[in-house]
């Protein structure tokens, strides 16, 4: 039982991951779902749950259509997407190089929408916050907007009654 | 996304196939409003089962049919929500307008298989 548990110590240990990427992509809405999906296949290495997956898929989504319809506002510019895994955390960058945000707080609250006639909900931020550990905002008039997200990955090891597997090894 | 309508209860339902976000919300918006106008429902049900994917699009999705049909005389209801679409709605705060009711308990389930 000794020897088991340190080799499963080891073995988390090598699992520590780093590792970064980079997306870059044209303000296109039908972009949406290729940038959400990549960020997903990306964070999947984390081991994450099926519902820290989807919520990393729709923080995603709501940061990137921001920036297409607020940021560029249906105009052509570029999306990019940084990303970093570090132990169990993943740290995601979406920015743009459109228009900014004028007040970020009043933009931040919920049901705030400067584009109510699109059905644009104005729940965006709010999605983010709640979705993800830590959201902060950035930006400027006329230059543009960054995102900064992070989300803590619980540890499947930790997490599941791991003992009772363990144990059943043992036994075997 | 696929409709169907029931004549004789005056139902029309939408099965929602795609992701909702902002890209597809635009082609279901334009279909479901065109059904809606076209049979005059008293009741819509919105099918989420076969969903897989929604970010807040699906709320102002959702408000825009519930408003217009509530102008041509009409009810939405919801069915089928994952736990991380109903955690999307719930933060709208739109569940207390439009009600979540569960298809499998109509007869309607097999008909639109």
């Amino acid at each position: 039982m000794k020897n088991l548990n340190i080799y499963i110590k080891e073995k988390k240990m090598k699992s520590e991951i780093e590792n970064e990427m980079k997306l870059e992509f044209i303000s296109k809405s039908a972009n949406e779902a290729f940038a959400r999906i990549t960020v997903a296949a990306f964070a999947s290495q984390l081991d994450p749950t099926i519902e820290e997956l989807a919520d990393i898929k729709t923080a995603v989504s709501e940061a990137v259509t921001n920036c297409i319809i607020h940021g560029y506002d249906k105009k052509q510019g570029i999306v990019k997407i940084f990303a970093r895994l570090k132990e169990n955390e993943i740290l995601i960058e979406i920015s743009d190089k459109g228009k900014g945000i004028e007040n970020i707080d009043i933009a931040k609250e919920p049901l705030y929408t400067t584009k109510p006639n699109l059905e644009r909900s104005g729940m965006g931020f709010t999605i983010m916050e709640s979705f993800m550990d830590e959201v902060d905002v950035e930006s400027v008039v006329g230059l543009g907007t960054k995102v900064t997200m992070r989300k803590v990955i619980k540890n499947k090891l930790e997490n599941e009654e791991s003992d009772d597997e363990f144990e059943m090894i043992t036994k075997e | 996304m696929e409709s169907k309508f029931y004549e004789e209860d005056k139902l029309l339902i939408f099965r929602i196939t795609d992701e909702i976000d902002d890209f597809s919300v635009q082609k279901i918006r334009r279909r479901a409003d065109y059904d809606i106008e076209r049979y005059m429902p008293r009741k819509v049900i919105f099918d989420f089962n076969r969903v897989t994917f929604m970010d807040s699009a699906g709320i102002g999705l959702i408000i825009g049919r519930y408003k217009f049909a509530k102008m041509l005389g009409s009810t939405v209801e919801l069915s089928n929500l994952t736990s991380s679409i109903k955690k999307i709605f719930e933060m709208s705060g739109i569940l207390r307008l439009i009600p979540i009711t569960n298809l499998e308990d109509e007869k309607y389930i097999n008909k639109i298989g």
